[in-house]
């Protein structure tokens, strides 16, 4: 017997994977004193990258796919889009210090246009009906613990997702621990916080920048690559990915910085996405109203930090501005 | 070279562009010995110390450590070689905990050990007599434990060279005393330790010698036993220089503005202004001299309505209508309105007064915006009043089209002032008004200034250089860290007398 509720908790699970990936690259990013708003766009990018990859590779692997290469070429593919992406970012904020926001914002919209094009081309060229499936890498991809079938409701919450479902979770918690606990992350921190105190204790504030904003938009990416070959089962349709990068920076500031706590909040987030479908006889309306749970209750964290004015909650000092050593 | 110096400088020169910010300036501290660097603004002290700890790079002239030529190219190497500069700006994360901040950027296992740290911080504690908590939040700490928490930083890295920039100038007379004591001990481990101040009764107290600097020039280095305030104040200020600045009699005078005991804190809780009282009449030129960051700026602001006061009062006699108002129940643009204009120049000419992408016209209409009679609009006046201040204050500008961040310092200035008075003011404060400019702007403004005066105007003059205030205004009032010190007849007012009330501190401002 499988309950409903199982049910619903696994579904919000593989809903909030992106959302996860998003923001723990996100808060990465932010750390380090760089506001990247491009994320969305490096996540559309990460999954058009890995699309591109799988498309090949399953196009010339004749026969069926060798499992090993059936993920590593896409993943590679993913990482090095949303690195390419995030490198512009770095590029163009820390070396040519330009504004924040409206690189990230413009970067947002390159990437939705490229991941589009090629996605789109792909499709149209070799897809049926506006959409391209990739179902053998996907399989590869989706491919879940063998007990959990046999474990009914927990294995359905537990053990059911594909294996960068995992990786995701895991990826937050050392994300966590870096932060936190590790020499490196307590550089990464200052910078972000004060990049001329960084600075005068001898960090290098642009290597710091440059690593997170790149690491941060990798992890990112595996987000949009998770959306495609899991979440879809492997089919690329244009826009699909929907308004799920601005849900990743909004469960950024929804978990206060913090990746352990983004683990739950993306789950949170992931139901509140999909709880109008698991409640009766809602029309389209009202279901869109529902669609908004997760940026309300953003705005509810954002108004309760702001009231408390907790220096711990606050997002890093130096978020969204350029560091210019002679500028003192 | 003696055998005990820990660190020597020679022949050093800096050059910003074409400002000379030192010139041949030497500089030696012996092991065990504490070497105050004393000068008036502006006179290098800071940047010496800067070329020490791997901030600035000397243009000429060479360091030496124990005897060894060293090449110092940025703080990295300074603190290789043991040199640890605590900056009167403090430099620490506020989230992060002393302990934190205190290994921060250290190399080490990659998982740090911050309990460890914490033993070792509380073992430099114990030796020299700090009170520190390491797990205690920068946030959460006063001006003085922040103060700490640097010099523990610097020493938890190993300085032998210890550099002090302006410490005692947050603190009160109490931290001070306990921090003297711990630069006695540090004295006595055998570091070096050298501190800038501006204070010549702790100069006194503290220092085994002094070096003098003066304009960016070395003066001379004395005993600290063998000389008294007098003799060092005389090398700090020099000898005074004529100026012929035309200053006419005062006449007509009536007061126009009255202060009395006003009080202020800034964001980190220090206090500000300190019971200060004082009267500006109409008619005269009031100079407020004072070390910078005595407070002048506040007491300015305060004035012109920008500035949350915790207590005091500023009364305003209206020549107009001979009414008494209180300034402190207005809103800056009532106090406008009153007539009290402040054309402020902050550290960057731009910052307060004018718009720096806008042409000259649009900043004139800054003044002007809500006198239009529709929601258009309306140029002409101020076309007509930017082509008045250029053609009378000679302006020099391509256009009255071009952006003010073009023209040159003086000639923003002159922008400045000339839309402040172009309305008629009561009260006309202007700080550091010839900050930059060369000989013949100064003068322009002078007589700008003079020429207000004589309008019967009250003009509050902040300045730093003494000669200017001895010679352009009538009575010079003298802050020290946010106090009154003196209020002195500019005509007989001697040089070194306001150089000794600008170096009173607290504290012995309060023994008299």
């Amino acid at each position: 017997m499988i309950s409903p509720v199982a049910n619903f908790i696994s579904r919000a699970v593989v809903q909030g994977i992106p959302l996860l990936c998003g923001s723990t690259g996100e808060i990465i990013t932010e750390k380090s004193g760089n506001l990247n708003l491009g994320i969305p766009g490096i996540m559309y990018v990460g999954a058009v990258s890995g699309v591109a990859g799988a498309f090949f590779h399953e196009k010339l692997a004749a026969g069926p796919l060798n499992p090993f290469l059936a993920v590593v070429i896409p993943l590679v593919c993913s990482l090095l889009g949303s690195l390419a992406m995030s490198l512009i970012y770095a590029f163009l904020t820390v070396t040519l210090r330009a504004n924040q926001n409206v690189t990230g914002l413009a970067l947002t919209t390159f990437g939705i246009g490229l991941g589009n094009f090629y996605g789109g081309s792909l499709a149209i060229l070799y897809g049926e009906g506006g959409a391209l499936s990739l179902k053998a890498t996907s399989d590869v991809f989706r491919t879940a613990l063998p007990f959990a079938k046999n474990l009914g409701s927990v294995g359905l919450v537990l053990f059911s997702y594909g294996w960068l479902a995992y990786a995701s979770i895991v990826i937050a918690v050392i994300a966590t621990f870096v932060i936190k606990r590790t020499r490196i992350g307590l550089n990464l921190r200052a910078v972000g916080e004060s990049p001329a105190t960084a600075d005068a204790a001898g960090i290098n504030v642009t290597r710091y920048k440059y690593g997170a904003t790149c690491i941060g938009g990798m992890i990112a990416g595996l987000g949009g690559l998770y959306f495609i070959m899991d979440y879809t089962s492997g089919i690329w349709s244009n826009g699909g990915f929907g308004d799920r990068g601005w849900l990743a920076i909004a469960l950024v500031i929804f978990a206060i910085w913090n990746p352990d706590i983004g683990i739950l909040g993306s789950i949170l987030f992931g139901g509140l996405y999909i709880i109008d479908i698991f409640i009766p006889n809602l029309t389209r309306s009202q279901q869109e109203l529902f669609k908004m749970l997760p940026y309300i209750v953003t705005v509810i964290v954002l108004i309760f930090t702001s009231i408390r004015r907790k220096r711990e909650t606050m997002p890093p000092q130096a978020l969204g501005l350029s560091y210019f050593r002679e500028e003192r | 070279m003696s055998i005990n110096a820990a660190l020597e400088m020679k022949g050093i020169t800096k050059r910003f562009g074409d400002l000379v910010a030192l010139n041949n300036a030497s500089l030696t501290v012996r092991k065990g010995e504490i070497l105050s660097i004393l000068g008036e603004n502006g006179s290098g002290k800071t940047t010496l110390m800067n070329m020490i700890s791997g901030i600035y790079f000397p243009d000429e002239g060479h360091i030496y450590i124990d005897g060894n030529e060293v090449v110092i190219r940025s703080p990295k190497d300074a603190y290789a070689h043991r040199i640890g500069m605590i900056h009167q700006h403090f430099k620490l994360v506020d989230v992060f905990s002393a302990a934190e901040n205190i290994v921060l950027g250290l190399r080490g296992g990659e998982r740090f050990n911050i309990k460890k740290a914490s033993e070792k911080i509380r073992a430099i504690s114990e030796k020299y007599g700090f009170i520190i908590d390491p797990a205690k939040k920068i946030y959460n700490l006063s001006v003085s434990e922040k103060q700490t928490v640097e010099i523990i930083k610097v020493l938890y890295r190993g300085a032998d060279i210890l550099i002090l920039d302006e410490p005692t100038a947050v603190l009160t007379p109490q931290e001070t005393a306990r921090l003297f004591d711990v630069l006695r001990r540090m004295k006595e481990d055998g570091k070096a330790i050298i501190i800038i101040t501006h204070k010549l009764h702790e100069v006194m107290e503290i220092s085994d010698r002094v070096t003098i600097l003066r304009k960016g020039e070395y003066i001379d280095t004395v005993e600290t036993a063998s000389t008294n305030e007098a003799e060092l104040t005389e090398k700090m200020v020099g000898r005074k220089v004529s100026l012929d600045i035309e200053r006419s009699e005062p006449h007509d005078t009536a007061d126009r503005l009255e202060v009395r005991g006003l009080e202020c804190y800034n964001g980190d809780g220090v206090m500000i202004l300190d019971d200060v009282s004082f009267t500006a009449k109409g008619g005269e030129i009031l100079g407020i001299a004072g070390i910078a960051g005595s407070g002048q700026k506040e007491l300015l602001e305060a004035i012109a309505g920008l500035q949350q006061l915790s207590g005091g009062d500023i009364l305003y006699n209206d020549p107009k209508s001979g009414v008494t108002e209180d300034l402190r129940n207005k809103t800056p643009r009532q106090i406008r309105d009153l007539g009290v204009r402040l054309s402020f120049v902050p550290e960057d000419r731009l910052g307060m007064g004018l718009v720096g992408a806008m042409d000259i016209t649009d900043n004139m209409m800054l003044r002007s915006y809500r006198k239009g009679k529709t929601a258009m609009l309306e140029r002409s006046e101020p076309r007509n009043l930017a082509k008045q201040v250029v053609d009378e204050l000679d302006v020099k500008t391509p256009g009255l089209n071009t952006p003010v961040r073009r023209l040159s310092g003086g000639n923003v200035q002159k922008v400045l002032v000339g839309r402040e008075i172009s309305e008629g003011p009561t009260v006309l404060m202007a700080a550091y008004p010839v900050r930059g400019l060369d000989i013949n702007s100064s003068y322009m403004i002078y007589n700008l200034l003079n020429k207000q005066k004589d309008n019967g105007v009250a003009v509050i003059f902040v300045g730093e250089d003494l000669d200017v205030l001895i010679e352009l205004c009538d009575r010079i009032l003298v802050l020290c860290q946010g106090r009154v010190t003196g209020l002195l007849d500019a005509r007989t007012a001697k040089k070194e007398e306001i150089g000794l009330l600008m170096t009173k501190g607290k504290g012995a401002a309060k023994n008299d």
